[in-house]
């Protein structure tokens, strides 16, 4: 595919997606907008187009996920590509390989493109470095989780129709948190407002040196917010000691209904999931009129096909005349 | 038959006796001979011309893991000692945190006869101040020392356990040893992988704060204050550390310090990148630790500089920060990098250099050397300070190559390493 002569000039992303700290905010917005048009393709009732047709994928979850491997999935299957999941149960992985003999390995198959989740801060970097494929970061440790950073930027901009200049707020474990962090870059990047709110043990050290406020009331928080971002409470963070009961989470920094109706104006509530209903977030929040958590997900696999489709040498403003049967 | 090496016209260093002066050193039979200008040479003694090079006694590094025994994929005692000689060093003194460790007489021995088997620079053996370092009840203190040990340390861990440390400190005044330690309270640092603070946040990876270093180094001196006993503090990093050494030292307590080549040089910026062969314990810091460690350094209060040398195996390093080892070589680059970026940003002068890694080494364990004085072993180094070269790891005499250094240009190399005056590694 040939970008048309007139069509704005934006750095293509390179190999790989590691994390949105090194993307620029026109590469941000240029996946975003490439993903608008891969929204419908799930709406079809044949929902396959040929775009990755003959492109081989290979999902490594190192670390377990229902959510984020099936939305990549869904992604790479309605963009015809050829997915093969490799889970950490089940796999030489669990026999002792390293995480660069599996890089090897994957190499010598001759694969196009490796999603891969694992527990280690950098694993994708690792790895983005020491094969050809590209390389796509579905969560590495707590450092980043870019495509859910997309997918969190692009339904808020869905429904308050701009990001710069939005107040949003993270509430919950900062600390260990990918999401956290792919939220922070992208959104400052494209110019909004961004805080963090949660107990203080779960905030990591020079977090307002990345260009964020920082609350440790959520009343405080939610007076502030145009968008709540409420992140889930790992349970070992209780035996961990760094908050000393849900219940007294819930009490302290729970988003609840009473909150959100105090607040001067309404507000959006996004959660990555999987919730922890009555703890970080009420069951009536999730549910309710604020919620947009359902449209996250389904933002999800557009996202994700508009990752893959760019990474494949798509260009932002051809994605609409891919779908018709070109390939990328 | 009589041994004679004659190193004529250097720069002869010698602060144990405030000497620097262009001089001939006479070295016959394992001895210092003679230190003068314009020596005659012996009819049989090997002359060596050491114009334009420094000629020092022989450079000590208190703080060096050989691995062996246990994990000799990594480095052996022989090994070791070569790359001691190769760096310039002619004694160190091994870690006892070995498989098993070093615990007992027996190990010490067999430490200290690989060592000799070696024929490279001096092997000291340290043991462990707690059995199996497990933090619990110490060690055969008195047998390890009269087996060969110069000190005791964990190293490794930090005793975590105060009670245990007061004994140690207590126990060890019998054999006029230093307790060494890596202070470390793993509460606040075990879930860290480098410098707590913005680049740790940014790269998603556990921090270690200075408090964490700092809470034992004052444990540490308080415990010397209360015992009357040698407290060693090993790598210190921090600068709340240095400072507290520095009033410490003001108050009397009896209480050394290391500063390792890396922590005067790096910052917390290496590891950028997840960069492992930046990933050490303790962490690197930031710049303003590194300019209070220099400043301790120049003043004396840390009193040597040692290099903390951890071999690992190449695919060790090969993996994510987290699950990679701690710890760098530093033996074969430490005169490289001091000379290069400490003597020659100005920190402290050649001299200086000297007692740090040779007088003050000496005296603080009780080893044999750091002098030129005549009748002193002939330990000496010859060290061309004008030597320009680019570290390559690939022909280090350790075994392994974990090294942040690899490719950097530096002026300053060892030229021979004399040891008994015997040059067991020349250039």
């Amino acid at each position: 595919m040939n970008p048309t002569p007139t069509s704005p000039v934006v750095a293509p992303l390179g190999k790989d997606l590691v994390g949105l700290e090194e993307l620029s905010a026109e590469q941000i917005t240029a996946i975003l907008d490439t993903a608008e048009p891969f929204k419908e393709i799930s709406e079809r009732r044949i929902k396959k187009v040929p775009i990755l047709r003959g492109k081989t994928i290979v999902n490594l979850f190192f670390e377990a996920s229902t959510r984020t491997r099936i939305s990549f999935e869904f992604a790479e299957k309605r963009l015809s590509a050829d997915t093969v999941n490799i889970s950490a149960s089940g796999s030489s992985v669990v026999k002792g390989e390293t995480l660069v003999d599996t890089a090897r390995n994957l190499e010598a198959m001759r694969i196009d493109m490796v999603v891969v989740r694992h527990a280690s801060s950098g694993a994708a970097r690792f790895l983005a470095e020491r094969i050809p494929s590209n390389v796509i970061n579905a969560g590495d440790g707590r450092h980043e989780h870019p495509t859910q950073g997309l997918l969190d930027i692009l339904t808020i901009r869905d429904h308050t129709g701009r990001v710069e200049g939005l107040k949003v707020c993270i509430v919950g474990d900062i600390l260990h948190s990918r999401v956290a962090r792919s939220n922070i870059y992208g959104l400052v990047k494209l110019g909004a407002e961004v805080a963090v709110c949660g107990p203080p043990t779960l905030l990591p050290s020079a977090i307002e040196e990345l260009g964020v406020r920082v609350f440790s009331r959520i009343e405080d928080a939610i007076e502030w917010a145009d968008v709540l971002n409420v992140l889930r409470l790992q349970l070992e963070r209780m035996k961990g000691g760094y908050v000393p009961s849900l219940r007294e989470y819930n009490r302290i920094w729970g988003v609840s209904t009473p909150r959100l109706d105090a607040a001067p104006k309404d507000i959006l509530v996004l959660h990555p999931g999987p919730m922890n209903r009555g703890v970080e977030i009420d069951s009536d929040v999730a549910d309710g009129p604020h919620s947009v958590i359902l449209d996250q997900v389904t933002n999800g696999v557009a996202v994700r096909m508009a990752v893959l489709y760019l990474l494949a040498g798509g260009q932002p403003d051809s994605a609409e005349a891919a779908k018709a049967g070109g390939e990328a | 038959m009589s041994r004679k090496i004659l190193l004529a016209g250097g720069r002869v260093v010698d602060p144990s006796q405030g000497f620097d002066d262009v001089s001939d050193v006479l070295l016959v039979d394992g001895t210092i001979a003679s230190v003068g200008p314009g020596l005659d040479a012996p009819e049989d003694a090997e002359v060596v011309d050491c114009a334009g090079l420094l000629v020092v006694p022989g450079l000590i590094d208190v703080h060096v893991h050989l691995r062996e025994p246990g994990e000799e994929h990594k480095e052996t005692i022989a090994t070791g000692a070569r790359a001691a000689a190769a760096g310039g060093f002619t004694a160190i003194c091994a870690m006892p945190n070995t498989d098993p460790a070093i615990d007992d007489p027996a190990a010490v021995g067999f430490v200290l006869a690989e060592g000799r088997r070696a024929q490279a620079a001096r092997v000291y053996p340290v043991g462990c101040i707690s059995v199996g370092r497990s933090g619990e009840r110490l060690a055969p203190v008195g047998e390890m020392v009269a087996a060969g040990a110069v000190a005791i340390t964990d190293d490794g861990s930090p005793i975590m356990n105060s009670g245990l440390m007061r004994l140690a400190l207590e126990y060890a005044q019998t054999f006029g040893i230093p307790v060494a330690d890596h202070p470390e309270d793993l509460g606040l640092s075990a879930a860290g992988h480098m410098n707590e603070g913005l680049i740790a946040t940014r790269l998603g990876l556990g921090g270690k704060p200075n408090a964490a270093e700092d809470i034992h180094i004052i444990r540490d001196i308080l415990l010397a204050e209360l015992t009357g006993g040698h407290i060693h503090l090993q790598h210190v990093s921090t600068r709340y550390g240095v400072e507290s050494i520095r009033q410490a030292k003001a108050r009397g307590v009896h209480v050394t310090a290391e500063a390792s080549p890396h922590h005067l040089v790096l910052t917390e910026e290496a590891v950028e990148g997840y960069r492992t062969e930046a990933k050490m314990n303790p962490p690197l810091r930031t710049s303003e630790d590194v300019s209070a460690v220099r400043a301790g350094l120049a003043d004396g209060t840390l009193d040597m500089i040692a290099t903390d040398h951890a071999p690992h195996h190449y695919d060790e390093k090969e993996a994510a920060f987290d699950d990679a080892p701690d710890g760098i070589v530093g033996l074969e680059t430490a005169v490289g990098i001091l000379l290069t970026n400490i003597v020659g940003e100005g920190v402290i002068d050649v001299p200086t250099l000297i007692e740090r890694m040779s007088c003050q080494p000496a005296r603080a364990f009780g080893l044999p050397g750091g002098t030129l004085t005549e009748g002193s072993p002939a330990d000496v180094t010859v060290i061309d300070p004008t030597l320009e070269w680019t570290v390559d790891r690939t022909v280090f005499e350790s075994k392994s190559r974990n090294t942040p250094f690899d490719g950097v240009v530096l002026t300053g190399a060892p030229r021979r390493t004399i040891v008994e005056g015997r040059t067991v590694w020349e250039r």
